[in-house]
């Protein structure tokens, strides 16, 4: 009995296969989320040059951190406006350049175009054109609208940053809607109109449950990617005005970064992968609700 | 986002992060992080550091290392976090006390030319327990920098009221370029001239809900929203490009009006109701005391801050060699200003000068600060409302041990 067998052997060229992505994902995935989890349990104090043991005294802190409560509510508010608006828009486009009529192709790729922007140029623009001054209020006093201070604004600032960020990234969404419009059989509704439907009774008895695997899909990209949003806040709002803007991964960025709270910063971090994976969790949970095909 | 590369890579570096930190013999690289990417800046940099090489042949390299402004302390600190602190550091003085405090730095007042002759305003920023632990290397006084081509009449010295009025009636307006609504602390160059003070002496206590700071903010405001005579929020109006009547800004700036094409003078800060008064913004270079190479980045910034060098230095950045704080000595190298606008300006203002606030735990009061601030930029404000809830804000931060 030799050591190499063609089992052992057949293994072996298997995982020298994976190797590479494995070990990528190891250095850069799994190593880094073992060491937030690490770091997270640690006072460090990168200036003075300590780290040192504090069990769980971050995650107490945590629980009575008035600003990081303030943040969540900004969190959950931005992403509930951008899932809304994102999927309802993406949507309505997809629909609208669905049909058959001339110059369409033109319309997609200009909804499509903000996706390619780099995202900090596409920020920068827009902060020029949201300025008191900027071209937004400039098309608004066009039609007799005096426009407010876009990002110095409570409410107007998270509405502003919500826009940009929809607008950039709705292109996405629309074309995922779009393959997946397309992929419904023309038949179901020519059967429907046969049997009296009418558009809207269409859209929703034969449209939305169609494509509600690619709702299920584009919702849990834009959540999580809404938890995800930092330089379009880090460039048009630094988190204010107030804390109105500072998102979680803002308020962590401030906590590890500007105020060299490290361990901290890690557990707020610990906290952002919980919400991220809870959420995600949710989402796939309820797919038998939402999506026809599972059952 | 300039940081973010800068971050990944500190994150990389601190996967593979070696500890050791014993001194290495052999030749020694030495790598000094700065915020000017200024091709003048560096070529005297340079100039310095080979002339230092030349007689120290175990050192093989000094490299500049240019940091963006915006940013520089956070990118400087995850630096230090992964592991890739570099030897020598330019220092902001906001993050001053946090520096000094935390023992990241070296000692180094004994490698330092007659230190004796720096003066005590200049450096109490940068000591503790009678050591040195940053050499102010820049020394900036605030001054106001006035286009003379949209305000023709321009007296020695101003009153607040006086400048916001004249501000005012230019219909360019007085802007003051580090602002931005966000960077609060740069407002303690009008503010000093109220008597105010973000904090007490000791950093313990509170002073933005003070009769001064209320008085102060209160003409600011009103200069914001009722005379106009400052640009609101949320609009970018650029002196240097000739589109504000006056700027409040540090004399190391002069150089950006260098191909101006306006005329334009520069005077001392306006008197306030409490008189003369002068604010300086700082920059110290300190050696990381966990450098591998700390002693010989020790004697380097010796030799970078001698006499000699401090003097070709101060064409830059101005000195606080009491021997280099001189009109004449200032005036050989700043082509710029005028020797009455320097005495007036700089030498005074470094010699009576407070430096612009700074705490421990800076950039956290910073950011709260700021935050606390906002409501305070509305037409309809309630200043003193404001300010009262920026103490109740800070206070558990300048408690903070």
């Amino acid at each position: 009995m030799t050591f190499w067998t063609y089992r052992r052997r057949d293994n072996l060229v298997g995982y020298l296969f994976v190797a590479p992505a494995l070990l990528g994902s190891l250095a850069f995935v799994l190593i880094p989320l073992a060491l937030v989890g690490w770091y997270s349990l640690n006072e460090w104090n990168v200036l003075g040059g300590t780290f040192e043991f504090i069990g769980g005294e971050n995650y107490k802190q945590l629980l009575a951190d008035e600003k990081l409560r303030e943040s969540l509510v900004a969190t959950a508010w931005f992403a509930a406006g951008l899932v809304v608006l994102n999927l309802s828009l993406a949507l309505l486009l997809a629909v609208l350049l669905n049909q058959k009529l001339r110059g369409t192709t033109l319309f997609r790729t200009l909804f499509f175009s903000p996706v390619l922007v780099s995202l900090v140029a596409w920020t920068l623009v827009w902060q020029l054109m949201l300025q008191p001054e900027g071209s937004v209020n400039g098309l608004l006093g066009f039609f007799g609208v005096h426009g407010p201070n876009w990002l110095r604004g409570d409410t107007t600032a998270m509405v502003s940053v919500i826009v940009v960020q929809v607008v950039k990234n709705v292109g996405l969404n629309m074309v995922l809607f779009l393959a997946a419009l397309q992929g419904v059989p023309a038949p179901l509704y020519e059967a429907a109109k046969i049997d009296g439907a009418g558009a809207w009774t269409r859209f929703r008895r034969i449209t939305i449950p169609l494509i509600s695997p690619t709702i299920l899909l584009t919702s849990i990209i834009t959540i999580v990617g809404s938890l995800q949003v930092f330089a379009q806040i880090a460039v048009l709002t630094q988190g204010g005005p107030g804390t109105s803007t500072t998102v979680l991964i803002y308020y962590l960025y401030q906590q590890a970064f500007q105020f060299h709270h490290f361990g901290y910063g890690a557990t707020i971090s610990v906290l952002l992968f919980v919400i991220v994976a809870a959420l995600t969790l949710l989402q796939w949970r309820m797919r038998r609700k939402w999506v026809l095909h599972e059952s | 986002m300039s940081r973010l590369p800068a971050l990944i890579v500190a994150v990389l570096l601190a996967l593979t992060a070696c500890g050791g930190s014993s001194a290495q013999s052999g030749p020694k690289s030495l790598r000094m992080t700065v915020w000017t990417a200024n091709e003048a800046h560096l070529k005297l940099l340079n100039e310095i550091a080979t002339e230092y090489k030349a007689s120290h042949p175990d050192v093989t390299e000094i490299k500049f290392d240019s940091i963006p402004a915006d940013g520089y302390t956070t990118t400087l600190t995850t630096q230090i976090a992964g592991g890739n602190a570099p030897d020598l550091a330019w220092i902001l003085e906001e993050s001053a006390p946090d520096f000094v405090s935390s023992g990241a730095l070296a000692p180094i007042r004994s490698k330092i030319e007659k230190a004796d002759e720096l003066t005590p305003s200049g450096i109490k920023l940068w000591e503790k327990d009678g050591e040195l632990y940053a050499y102010p290397f820049s020394t900036s006084p605030f001054g106001l920098f006035v286009n003379t081509s949209l305000v023709k009449d321009v007296p020695a010295k101003w009153t607040w009221e006086q400048a916001m009025a004249a501000a005012a009636a230019s219909g360019k307006g007085l802007v003051l370029p580090d602002f931005k609504y966000q960077n609060w602390a740069v407002l303690s160059a009008i503010w000093r001239g109220w008597d105010a003070n973000a904090w007490s002496e000791d950093g313990r206590s509170c002073g933005f809900a003070s009769r001064e700071m209320k008085d102060a903010m209160s003409f600011i405001h009103k200069a914001i929203f009722t005379d106009k005579a400052i640009p609101g929020p949320g609009t970018t109006v650029d002196f240097f490009a000739g589109n504000a009547a006056m700027a409040v800004s540090q004399i190391s700036r002069a150089g950006a009006l260098k191909d101006a094409k306006f005329t334009w003078t520069l005077v001392p800060l306006p008197t306030g109701p409490k008189g003369d008064y002068a604010v300086i913004g700082q920059a110290g270079v300190g050696v990381m005391k966990r450098s591998k190479n700390a002693e010989a980045a020790a004697d380097f910034l010796g030799f970078f801050t001698n006499e000699a060098n401090s003097a070709k230095l101060a064409q830059f950045f101005p000195s606080v060699r009491s021997s280099l704080l001189n009109a004449q000595t200032l005036a050989k190298s700043n082509p710029l200003i005028r020797p009455e606008q320097l005495q007036s300006v700089v030498v005074e203002g470094i010699s009576k000068g407070v430096v612009k606030p700074s705490h421990q735990g800076q950039e956290e009061l910073n950011q709260t600060i700021r935050a606390a601030l906002d409501p305070l930029w509305k037409a309809d404000a309630n200043v003193s409302a404001v300010l009262d809830d920026v103490c109740v804000k800070i206070k558990p931060l300048l408690e903070r041990k």
